[in-house]
């Protein structure tokens, strides 16, 4: 199986990544240009965190009409699995690949902190690593991560399952002050319908081993790329 | 042809900084104030034969890229 991360303009997560799934694969990812016309044969899409083309006119609308951005949809349309990260997440919604909009944080600021998250289910190739409602500790650091949807699609992600991750207290309650952004029904990570597409707004590979602090982010990407091998 | 567009959130949609300039207002004195709404304006120049292509055209930039339709609307203004 192989991997491969985006690489936009202003993205700077992108060789964090890379490392988590090296760690996890045994072998780098393909790195491949926003500009490039075609995708290498992979199992696993990362859009990376960041800031692409510097949040100009809105965070992730102008990568999402990047031309490797047509070959993203073909092959997520295919199933092959695509993982959206912070400005990944926006750009994955401004492409269409996930539902909602990512606005500006509720309290305004720029929030760069560890936030608990509660796995909202386990039988997904994403976070098959966790158990049901596990709590994790991933860092956030983003200033549009408020998740927006209006009240039918809102009732479509809870109904349907598609909620992957909210904010949660370290005792595993979606309170007001657990939520960094204000984000609707402290919602941090979401599927597409066939869930081999999730976006999140908060950084797995920042935590993914020991040496960063935290390994919590690792269990993702190792399940991530085991099971497709 | 000079296009103008208006982008602003649609009602109901948290609008964090319009609170936080109404705020400010509110600090000045501007008791009288009530919601503030920050948007966007984007002026764009377009080769067109009419205002109804212009306005055509503009449209479906806003639809493509412009505007989030999830959480903002917009309004477009054609002038020679």
């Amino acid at each position: 199986m192989d991997a491969a991360v985006i690489v936009f303009p202003g993205s700077n997560c992108d060789r964090d990544v890379a490392v988590a799934v090296e760690a996890a694969l045994g072998r780098a990812p393909h790195m491949v240009w926003h500009r490039a016309d075609s995708l290498p044969k992979v199992d696993l899409i990362v859009l990376p965190g960041g800031f692409s083309y510097g949040d100009y006119l809105r965070s992730g609308a102008i990568a999402a009409n990047s031309p490797i951005m047509g070959r993203i949809k073909a092959a997520a349309a295919a199933g092959t699995r695509v993982l959206a990260i912070c400005n990944g997440f926006q750009i994955a919604i401004e492409a269409g690949l996930l539902p909602g909009a990512l606005m500006t944080n509720a309290g305004l600021k720029f929030v760069c902190r560890d936030v608990f998250l509660k796995v909202e289910r386990n039988d997904t190739p994403f976070t098959s690593g966790y158990s049901q409602g596990q709590v994790v500790r991933f860092p956030v650091a983003h200033h549009q991560g408020n998740y927006a949807a209006d009240a039918e699609t809102l009732k479509r992600l809870d109904g349907d399952g598609l909620v992957a991750f909210r904010y949660v207290d370290a005792a595993g309650n979606a309170t007001g002050e657990a939520n960094p952004n204000g984000s609707a029904g402290n919602i941090a990570g979401v599927f597409n319908d066939a869930r081999n597409v999730m976006g999140l707004m908060p950084h797995p590979e920042r935590l993914a081993e020991a040496a960063l602090g935290g390994t919590d982010g690792a269990a993702m990407f190792r399940t991530l790329l085991s099971k497709i091998a | 042809m000079k296009a103008r567009v208006h982008v602003t959130l649609k009602p109901g949609v948290l609008d964090p900084q319009g609170k936080a300039i109404a705020n400010a207002l509110h600090g000045l004195g501007y008791a009288e104030l009530g919601d503030v709404h920050l948007g966007k304006y984007i002026e764009l120049d377009v080769a067109a034969s009419d205002a109804a292509e212009a306005r055509a055209r503009v449209a479906e930039m806003c639809e493509r890229l412009l505007a989030n339709t999830v959480v903002e609307n917009y309004a477009i203004e054609i002038a020679d």
